[in-house]
């Protein structure tokens, strides 16, 4: 109880940064879910991708150290935009190959869960025959600088970094799906397939943005998780994945907004579970609560979207 | 003419839920379909639409062959069908619904867009005073407005119609066919589909009955309604 008071603000903090990166993917997730009612269980390899260009990225431009000021910004820019780019294309790539073929054909579920893992393990093992099996480094993009203090706490730039940046994006997308036309045609796809292609929606194009715009979360996750774990490998994406994925679950699969309050709450439930019982307990703690979510409450925190109640 | 289908023929599996449907729809006219529950009333208009898959025959609209166009790109060229069941969008609001009717419009038409939203409220007041409500929090009969109000933001040549009155309170019922002929008096061709065949016809100029999947009569709906074969069989007298 003790080691519970004392931890209490990091693990709001650390729960906060590990909670933005789950919510991240758990968008890309519950996106595709929404207009296409399966898991895209090659998302874990779209976020794996991601890190990797925005390490490529730091190599081409030659950074060894954190560089500062306006110059900080413009690489921060720079490895934004490779990962995203990357995750949206290989998510998009991952949706012609490994889905549409199998949609045109009326496939079952089951087939496309396993496309997904044939594709899963494709994408991993082209990484690890080119770029080896072993944990590689990043180099340091961002000075972990203390900014403040939150009672026990501390605020670390890094930290920061993630959960602002992670908010931003999060603003962004529900902006563009509450607020523009081809949000409106996702969310039309979401409800109603049919009458969505009655009312003059290309559902196929729907489709490939809505990959896209999942994978341009993995990608913005995926450059913070670089930025602020410091490292990548082939299999990076594999325990990310599920978590964003229980993520999803927690909030209410299909649900945008769902997917972001199941990303904190996840970071927060499994950071302080870590800290009850022991940093090594993190993993079986955020599992724990999927299968509990899965028994006790399937449809999640917000329930199944209410903009699907007739599907 | 504006619609012509020749001899359609559509299967679901093994099952031949259209045996070779002839019909022709020309411009200003209110055409319905009449017959009973799994004629294949439903199935004709998907088809027309782009719904389902067609294993014989042709769809001609405007003088081109659509038989094989995705469905989407029907609307851009003036075809546009409000589904049975009111088939709105449940967590859209009223607007956002309409919105969806003028999806595939382009931005420089924004002009005459916003004088077609007010000629749908004119013809629903109702939707008009309802425009932030969340569409599936709505009474049946005005989500059939919406339905019909939607279709009609695509500007549409041809309105598709798919059991407007599906659910409604007679009332309603009635409301809902004189907005058609006003829809149809403002210049829009209307194919309606109907199981409530007294007012349909009475609506109408023509008229195809459907049975089990085939056209077995084609009149003026004046006739029909006065058929004594038709009043026993379809019009409940």
């Amino acid at each position: 109880m003790h080691n519970l008071i004392i931890q209490f603000w990091p693990s709001v903090i650390d729960g906060t940064t590990t909670g933005a990166i789950y919510a991240l993917m758990a968008l890309g997730y519950t996106l595709v879910y929404g207009v296409l009612r399966l898991i895209n269980f090659a998302h874990s390899e779209v976020f794996m991708v991601g890190t990797f260009a925005s390490l490529f990225t730091l190599h081409a431009l030659g950074i060894t150290h954190a560089p500062g000021g306006i110059a900080a910004i413009g690489v921060f820019i720079l490895i934004t935009l490779a990962a995203m780019a990357a995750s949206g294309l290989v998510a998009v790539g991952v949706e012609r190959v490994a889905y549409r073929p199998l949609r045109k054909r009326n496939s079952t579920s089951l087939a496309n869960l396993i496309s997904a893992i044939g594709m899963s393990f494709f994408l991993q093992e082209v990484f690890a025959l080119r770029y080896g099996r072993d944990l590689i480094p990043f180099p340091r993009v961002l000075q972990k600088n203390v900014l403040f203090h939150i009672g026990t706490g501390v605020v670390r730039s890094d930290k920061l970094l993630v959960v602002v940046g992670a908010l931003v994006m999060m603003f962004i997308l529900d902006r563009f799906v509450n607020g523009t036309r081809l949000g409106r045609g996702i969310r039309a796809v979401a409800q109603d397939p049919s009458t969505a292609m009655l009312m003059g929606v290309n559902i196929d194009r729907v489709i490939t943005l809505t990959f896209l715009l999942g994978g341009i979360m993995a990608g913005a996750a995926a450059m913070l998780y670089g930025t602020f774990y410091e490292v990548t490998q082939y299999n990076i994406g594999f325990v990310i994945g599920i978590k964003g994925f229980t993520a999803a679950v927690l909030g209410g699969i299909g649900n945008i907004r769902g997917a972001l309050i199941g990303g904190f709450a996840l970071g927060l439930i499994e950071t302080f579970g870590g800290a009850i019982f022991h940093a090594q307990w993190v993993d079986v703690v955020a599992f724990s609560v999927l299968v509990l979510v899965l028994l006790v409450r399937p449809t999640g925190i917000l329930g199944e979207n209410l903009q699907r109640a007739r599907a | 003419m504006l619609l012509e289908v020749k001899d359609l023929r559509v299967y679901y599996g093994k099952i031949e839920a259209l045996r070779g449907i002839s019909l022709q729809v020309d411009a200003g006219e209110i055409v319905c379909l009449i017959g009973a529950n799994g004629a294949g009333k439903t199935t004709t208009l998907k088809t027309i639409s782009g719904l389902r898959k067609v294993s014989h025959g042709s769809v001609t609209f405007k003088g081109g062959d659509i038989t094989s166009m995705p469905g989407h790109q029907r609307v851009t060229l003036g075809l546009c069908q409000s589904p049975e069941g009111r088939g709105i969008f449940p967590g859209m609001t009223v607007m956002e619904n309409l919105e969806m009717g003028a999806y595939s419009r382009k931005k420089k038409e924004s002009e005459i867009i916003a004088a077609d939203f007010e000629r749908v409220f004119g013809l629903f007041p109702r939707l008009s005073e309802r425009r932030k409500q969340v569409a599936g929090t709505m009474s049946g009969g005005e989500q059939q407005m919406i339905a019909i109000g939607r279709a009609l933001m695509a500007a549409p040549d041809l309105l598709l119609l798919d059991e407007p009155s599906m659910g409604l309170a007679p009332k309603l019922v009635t409301q809902i066919f004189e907005i058609i002929r006003e829809i149809n008096s403002q210049g829009t061709t209307v194919l309606l589909v109907e199981q409530n065949a007294t007012q349909a016809l009475s609506v109408s100029n023509r008229a195809y009955v459907l049975e089990t999947g085939e056209i077995t009569r084609s009149a003026p709906a004046s006739e029909l309604l006065n058929d004594d074969f038709i009043r026993v069989a379809y019009l409940g007298e």
